[in-house]
């Protein structure tokens, strides 16, 4: 059993999102990179799904130089090898074909990546890579457990959630419960530093929806306060003021 | 040349966000000067339900009415699509994001070699190219995305335009489709949805509780504030991974991502990951005892007081404004 991760480098959940060069860089001063949390429950669950079935999982990242912490990490937490395809992440088309082509070329039974990047949060990269490999794609995957080559998930829809079956080799975004977050160990740490790391060129530059500039939205103006004692007068400010009602 | 709009049905019901793609369609075709809006509607749906389709900007439904897409098989929705995308002559497929339509757009945007963006905010411009603005980092920022394919597809976020309901009857096609049996090789064995209730993703009105509400027994009061206003109900991260409530109710970064008119937020501190997945609303109400509450930032409006005791009074000052 041959299991991909794939890895996004985004900033932590608290950052202040801010830009630089005339917006249209994104500005990373002051901000700490992780592995996005969707992603870090996929590696979780392709951490317990290899322990399980004794194969092998490599993680992967699409970025630069800069992202190697964030791949040493996730072999930290786990993953056997990693594979770090050298380019910025252009668009999701690009990053699509970039893993596409690793998955080609490594043979694996298995791919599993976040429901979305908490960057771009645009969750079509898994579908993209489904359909360029004509494997099915399941996104997002809350609950995924082995039976043979059969793969049982659970997929969340508006409002509740889907039972399903497939066959390997298949694709899934996965998002919590689908594991716990694993932290790395001392025993992770020291032999992440020596586990291969290997760094491919991007073998196709085609982009097809790039961003070109960035905002931020407008200032929030300060909140109205109602006394506890007069919440009709919220009711009447939220018909008459905000028109909400 | 025309616009295709996939629009999706629930218990043959087509789904409110899907209309307001097709009047986000029926807007762009008006600013491109691109002929008609299409739409295309798989499964079971009866007509009267598909004619309807036209008071929100469509001149034309197609129906697939095999049975088989009753269920949301992502690539054989894929397939269904494409097929009409092709046999329409579309030069864009507008569908609104969902957990199905995100993972059937991203099938086609590889087969119809499309260029694809998502969580589209607002019209294109089309000076300079096709510049679609998305929202990113979860809603703390947007980005200009030029879009340098001929076929394009959009996922649109909800609220990107209101939804118009004045057009004329849609004219309804049968449409034959031809599914490979591997796109129903993956099997739905199982699907629970919880039922008579608004559903948080699509709401208009959000009513959410937090750790302040103390417990699972005292959700009566959100639940029926949320009923007086036809309001989903929702959580922070903390109450559904304690299990207060179900997952599927937990809005946030990790979460579910919420765009509605109105948002109450009843005993939740605002921490930025709880933010992120309400930044959208267009007001945001914050009842907190503790008035340094970081939520109080962010919102529109608010109370300082005991939720136990605010909330019976704002439920029933409600029921007396009806």
């Amino acid at each position: 059993m041959k299991i991909l991760v794939c890895i996004t480098h985004v900033p932590d959940t608290t950052s202040k999102i801010q830009f630089t060069a005339n917006n249209t860089k994104f500005d990373p001063t002051g901000v700490q990179f992780i592995i996005g949390p969707y992603d870090d429950y996929a590696l979780a669950r392709a951490v317990e799904l290899r322990d399980q079935t004794g194969g092998t999982l490599t993680a992967l990242n699409v970025g630069e130089a800069e992202t190697e912490p964030t791949l040493r990490k996730a072999l930290a937490i786990g993953a056997d090898d990693a594979i770090r395809v050298n380019s910025f992440p252009k668009d999701s088309f690009f990053v699509a074909k970039q893993i596409a082509q690793v998955a080609k070329d490594g043979g694996y039974d298995l791919i599993l990546m976040g429901r979305e990047s908490i960057d771009f949060n645009g969750g079509m990269v898994h579908g993209m890579v489904g359909e360029l490999l004509g494997m099915p794609s399941f996104s997002p995957v809350m609950k995924l457990d082995l039976e043979g080559t059969t793969v049982k998930m659970a997929r969340e829809i508006e409002g509740g959630k889907e039972q399903l079956e497939a066959q390997l080799p298949l694709i899934a975004g996965c998002q919590e419960p689908i594991a716990e977050w694993k932290i790395p160990n001392m025993r992770g740490i020291m032999s992440a530093r020596t586990k291969p790391l290997l760094v491919v060129e991007p073998t196709s530059q085609e982009t097809q929806a790039e961003a070109s500039s960035f905002q931020l939205p407008p200032a929030k103006g300060s909140v109205k306060l109602v006394d506890k004692d007069q919440v009709s007068e919220l009711v009447r400010l939220l018909k008459n003021e905000a028109k909400v009602l | 040349m025309s616009i295709l709009v996939y629009v999706e049905q629930a218990a043959g019901k087509i789904k409110k966000t899907s209309l307001e793609a097709v009047s986000f369609a029926f807007a762009l075709a008006q600013k491109t000067g691109e002929g008609s809006v299409v739409a295309i509607a798989l499964g079971t749906i009866d007509s009267q339900e598909l004619a309807s389709v036209g008071e929100a900007g469509a001149a034309k439904v197609l129906h697939a009415s095999d049975e088989r897409l009753n269920a949301g098989v992502i690539q054989a929705h894929a397939s269904a699509v494409a097929q009409a995308f092709q046999a329409v002559g579309a030069s864009t497929l507008i569908l609104a994001k969902s957990s199905l339509g995100d993972a059937v757009a991203a099938r086609l945007a590889i087969k119809l070699d499309a260029g694809l963006v998502s969580n589209v905010v607002e019209l294109p411009r089309l000076q300079g190219g096709f510049v679609v603005k998305r929202s990113i980092y979860t809603g703390k920022a947007f980005a200009d995305t030029t879009i340098t394919t001929t076929k394009k597809i959009l996922a649109i976020k909800k609220n990107a335009v209101d939804q118009k309901v004045d057009g004329a009857k849609a004219q309804v096609e049968a449409f034959a489709v031809s599914i490979a049996a591997a796109d129903f090789a993956s099997k739905i064995t199982a699907t629970e949805r919880a039922t008579g209730e608004v559903l948080l993703p699509e709401a208009d009105i959000v009513v959410s509780g937090g750790r302040g509400m103390k417990g699972p027994e005292n959700w009566g009061m959100i639940e029926e504030l949320a009923h007086t206003l036809g309001a989903a109900t929702g959580c922070s991260k903390p109450v559904s991974d304690i299990g207060w409530r179900p997952h599927h109710e937990h809005v946030g970064q990790t979460g579910v991502k919420v765009a509605p008119t109105l948002y109450i937020a009843v005993g939740i501190s605002g921490a930025i990951q709880h933010l992120a997945g309400v930044n959208s609303s267009k007001c945001i109400v914050v009842i907190n005892k503790d008035p340094e509450a970081p939520f109080f930032k962010a919102a529109d409006y608010g109370i300082v007081g005991d939720a136990f005791e605010v909330v019976p009074q704002l439920t029933a000052a409600l029921k007396a404004a009806q």
